[in-house]
């Protein structure tokens, strides 16, 4: 069995590491390109979002690079993404491929099912194996989310610009070679040390922004042209409002123990929208209060096109902005994005932002 | 002088009107309904709705807007989560009252109650009671409207399972459009179709080209459940589940000489399950497939060349 599984931030890297560790065969799909996106675009339906296609262009690069066992999340609805797998199982069959793929449901309350799907991924695995493969993902997963969000607050203030972004990187690739969850915390404090060591103005002031929308495009850095960096660089702190850590504990440990999660996002949402309407929508409103609250400059909400949560929620947000007093720029992202109109649409909105704190300062 | 109650004439109005018209005239309230599909009706929904939302959303913010200017006292908009257990409305439905709220102005009171199926059956039917005493408080005049609300709808459905489209059902028409040959099949959603501006009269021009015409309603339920079957996981969209359902049953059944899929630019769960039905149609190589993509900007001729096109198509393959 030869595992593949879809991109996802640095969420790939902690799967590579599962799946190694249970002992299985990787052939992790090789990085997001142009080629991927294009491959992607001409074999998913046109007016699909734009996380099914580049699932699709991760899918046919591993299965041309020998990968014959596809691992891929399922859900309940009413997210079009609880349907991506039947769809791109089905599209890569009429493409001639010959593959299983293996589709991880939420647990809905009872674990049974999912553990019958990671048996399969297990196999042989005695238990100990398998826990410790799971637990060290798990510390994984939130050691790079810690690492992530320290970058982000670094960016804006170094003084010499990529040094953070090379930082982390070798940060990241040093949590990779972890096998158990002590080496992640081993590791984990080297990173951080490689980070917080690279020369930064601690004193500058900076433009600070939330990033609020739907998971996919906010966690994979090609999907959303590299907003972070881009922002960091232009010397904005950038706060994500998702993380997978939080994610997998709030959706699949808390629910499946039928506690509810947090509830901070969806009070601040209330008074805008009560309701749970598929994907991310409500929290990308939810998110947008808080940020609000917490005196952030702005507001900056990525969707792909045509995903009908995030449109329920950019219906409400320009009233959110207004009552808030919080400005929001929305974009919607997909394979026809270019990153010169975006950069063009970040500044003027950055040159706003900046005016408007600095009237702010001096009350005029 | 009693309530009035607008009601816009979109959306779950070819689903549901006849349950809610009963509900509220059993409560004494008076219905007002919006004006027919209209291009100043369109654009009024165009211009409040932001860019991206689907035709069928913008659509229905107009004729918001349309009841507003009838000076109606309050409108329903009613939250429609889920219709049935394990499965859900699109989206757009969840947030239906927020959208329709922030994005059209001067709104008069909305009557939003949330209707949960799969999550809240107790609560949904808590609700509708509460509304139902809003417009009447004598004890069991609750209950009278569920129940005449409950076999309105069963009446409606079963008139639709006769074979008749929801806009004939709706019209109250007695007389059914003769039988032909020539059965095709248009599979998308009821508000899409059954408008005849929105759709641009697809119907009437299908029957003109001489076609008997076979929608998803006119299905029996068990029937949409045997064209599912084969799903390896069954679709939690009900909209959906209809539209793969009678697909996949029209196909295995063989009765249809061509089908005519209809979906809205963007729309989210149709851009999976026409895919899905489109593919199951080409592996099978029997029927031949016309997808048609509605937006703001469908000109009627366009629509009618393609329409004439694919059934001569049709006519030929009868021939050969």
């Amino acid at each position: 069995m030869k595992v593949t599984y879809p991109h996802l931030g640095s969420m790939s890297v902690a799967m590579h590491g599962l799946f190694t560790d249970l002992g299985l065969d990787v052939i992790p799909p090789p990085p997001i390109t142009k080629k991927t996106i294009n491959l992607g675009v001409m074999h998913a339906p046109e007016f699909a979002c734009f996380p099914l296609k580049i699932n699709m262009g991760n899918f046919i690069e591993a299965l041309e690079a020998g990968a014959d066992t596809i691992v891929m999340a399922g859900g309940t609805g009413p997210c079009r993404f609880g349907y991506y797998a039947q769809v791109q199982r089905e599209i890569l069959r009429d493409m001639g491929y010959d593959f299983k793929m293996i589709v991880l449901e939420p647990p809905q309350g009872q674990l049974s099912g999912l553990i019958g799907e990671l048996k399969e991924l297990c196999g042989e695995n005695r238990w100990p194996t398998t826990v410790n493969a799971v637990h060290t993902m798990w510390r994984k997963i939130k050691a790079m989310d810690k690492l992530h969000a320290r970058l982000l607050q670094l960016r804006p203030r170094e003084l010499e610009q990529g040094a953070i972004t090379t930082a982390y990187k070798k940060g990241v690739a040093l949590l990779a070679t972890a096998h158990t969850p002590k080496d992640v915390n081993r590791l984990y404090s080297r990173a951080l040390t490689l980070l917080n060591s690279v020369p930064c103005n601690y004193e500058k002031s900076v433009l600070r922004l939330g990033l609020v929308g739907e998971i996919y495009m906010l966690l994979e850095p090609y999907a959303n042209l590299q907003v972070e960096k881009l922002l960091g660089e232009m010397g904005v702190e950038v706060e994500r409002s998702i993380y997978i850590s939080h994610w997998i504990r709030e959706h699949l440990i808390l629910s499946s123990l039928h506690i509810k999660g947090s509830r901070a996002t969806k009070n601040a949402a209330a008074p805008y929208l009560n309701h749970f309407v598929g994907g991310h929508g409500w929290e990308s409103i939810g998110d947008t209060v808080r940020y609000a609250h917490r005196g952030y400059d702005g507001v900056i909400h990525i969707l792909p096109f045509t995903c009908t949560p995030e449109i329920v929620a950019q219906s409400i947000l320009p009233t959110v902005s207004r009552q808030e007093g919080i400005p929001i720029l929305s974009f919607s992202l997909d394979e026809q994005s270019g990153e010169a109109g975006f950069r063009t649409r970040l500044e003027a909105f950055l040159d706003l932002l900046q005016q408007r704190k600095t009237k702010q300062r001096f009350g005029t | 002088m009693s309530t009035t109650v607008g009601i816009p004439r979109a959306l779950l109005y070819y689903h549901y009107y006849p349950a809610w018209e009963a509900f509220f005239q059993t409560l004494g309230a008076d219905i007002v309904l919006s004006d027919e599909t209209t291009k100043l009706i369109l654009d009024r929904g165009i211009r409040d709705a932001v860019d991206e939302a689907c035709l069928p959303v913008k659509l229905y913010l107009g004729h918001v807007a349309n009841l507003r200017d009838k000076g109606v006292d309050c409108i329903f908009t009613p939250r429609v989560v889920s219709v049935e257990p394990k499965k859900y409305l699109c989206p757009k439905f969840l947030g239906l009252p927020e959208i329709v709220r922030f994005c059209v102005a001067n709104v008069p009171e909305l009557l939003t109650i949330e209707i949960n199926v799969e999550q809240k059956y107790k609560q949904s039917v808590k609700e509708l009671l509460k509304l139902a005493s809003r417009f009447d408080r004598r004890p069991g005049k609750a209950e009278a409207a569920l129940v005449a609300a409950e076999s309105a709808q069963a009446k409606y459905e079963s008139k639709l399972q006769e074979g008749f489209t929801p806009a004939e059902a709706l019209a109250g028409q007695e007389k059914k459009h003769a039988s032909s040959k020539m059965r095709v099949a248009v599979l998308g959603h009821a508000y899409n179709l059954n408008d005849p501006f929105i759709s641009v009269n697809l119907f009437g021009k299908l029957r003109e080209l001489g076609a008997e015409v076979v929608t998803s309603e006119m299905l029996q339920p068990q029937e949409i459940a045997a064209g599912t079957q084969s799903l390896e996981k069954d679709m939690f969209w009900t909209f959906g589940h209809q539209l793969m359902g009678a697909g996949n049953f029209l196909l295995e059944e063989g009765s249809i000489e061509g089908m005519v899929l209809v979906a809205s630019f963007g729309c989210g769960p149709d851009s999976l399950v026409c895919e899905l039905v489109e593919r199951t149609y080409k592996r099978h190589h029997t029927v031949p497939v016309l997808l048609i993509t509605l937006d703001e900007h469908t000109g009627e001729a366009g629509l009618i060349t393609r329409l004439e096109a694919f059934v001569d198509m049709l006519q030929w393959r009868k021939a050969i």
